[in-house]
């Protein structure tokens, strides 16, 4: 009994943690899955992607590139280049899971995106957050992903575009989570560091790479500004 | 494409997701980490999110160029007001939607 209502507290917890990225990912999910079936791909093939991949932009992407004829080595290559990011979001989550059995993490690293990184990550720096309340996050989040993009393939011709500001959902969560973190000048600093460069970086140089290119910039000169601070006091 | 097709390609794109997804908790978790790698770690979040944001505030993805005034910029500044006075994740969210919602009615 005590158990069972141990559990069920963590999936609640879990669950409203992760209602932001699940209303945000409905809109995306379905656009997805409209644009996935426009460029002829059978909506089992769009359920099987988001099972086995998992990753919005690089989907969006592959559908993309499926419209314009592009090959299937193409298109893997070009997914592990938009997805290399995640190399970061897992290491700094690893702060966070020391010593958990590789079982967990494997079957946790499946999760690992923008959104859940975000609202994982600020949870476990808040404190009284467990990794299975963390994974009943990523898997939610997984199950509306899988649900929004299959039913987009589906019957997604049907809904009215960018309805109630839905639109919106993911960058409210994004800019209130960048709120969050700012736990002291220098990551103030960080910050805008990391939004200067990577608007730059995106108007210069074609492709993906700002993301990873601004933020592992911006925190490296935000390290070497703390260290000297630190040093010259 | 046929059903095969399909699966090699989901594959393909699974596996080098996967990957960089997985290696770095797998390693990391189980060492110790240096102390300079865990305080270079506290600051990839903010900037992380600020880079996936900034981009999309500030200009327009399909010329991939620089754009001034757009509706989101316009809606995340009360957005980002209210969330540094509220601190409410939720509230946050309802209010950059709805805010964007009436934005675009105009």
């Amino acid at each position: 009994m005590n158990e069972t209502l141990k559990n069920k507290l963590t999936f609640r917890q879990g669950a409203i943690a992760a209602w932001p990225i699940c209303l945000g990912y409905f809109p995306i999910g379905l656009a997805l899955g409209v644009l996935a079936q426009k460029a002829g791909l059978p909506w089992w093939a769009v359920a099987m992607m988001s099972v086995m991949v998992f990753a919005g932009s690089a989907q969006f992407i592959c559908v993309a590139m499926i419209a314009a004829g592009a090959s299937t080595p193409a298109i893997i290559l070009t997914t592990f280049v938009v997805n290399l990011r995640h190399v970061l979001m897992s290491s700094a989550l690893a702060v966070y899971l020391q010593g958990v059995d590789r079982k967990f993490l494997a079957l946790y690293s499946y999760g690992v995106t923008d959104e859940s990184f975000a609202v994982n990550l600020t949870k476990f720096r808040e404190g009284n957050w467990g990794r299975w309340q963390a994974l009943i996050v990523n898997h939610l989040a997984n199950s509306v992903w899988i649900i929004a993009t299959t039913g987009g393939a589906l019957i997604g011709q049907f809904v009215p575009q960018g309805a109630l500001g839905v639109d919106y959902a993911l960058t409210g969560m994004f800019i209130c989570l960048l709120v969050f973190q700012l736990q002291g000048r220098i990551y103030v600093i960080t910050g805008l560091l990391a939004a200067g460069l990577s608007t730059l970086w995106y108007l210069l140089i074609p492709g993906d790479s700002y993301i990873v290119g601004a933020s592992m910039s911006a925190a490296t000169i935000g390290y070497l500004l703390k260290r000297h601070y630190r040093r010259s006091k | 494409m046929t059903f095969n097709d399909y699966l090699f390609l989901c594959g393909g794109m699974g596996l080098v997701t996967y990957l960089p997804r997985a290696l770095p908790l797998l390693y990391l978790a189980h060492r110790k980490m240096p102390q300079w790698l865990i305080d270079w770690l506290s600051l990839i979040p903010v900037a992380i999110l600020s880079a996936l944001i900034a981009p999309s505030l500030f200009t327009d993805a399909a010329t991939r160029s620089f754009a001034f005034g757009k509706l989101e910029l316009l809606v995340a500044i009360p957005t980002l007001i209210f969330s540094l006075k509220t601190r409410s994740l939720g509230g946050t969210v309802l209010v950059g939607m709805l805010l964007y919602w009436l934005g675009g009615m105009i």
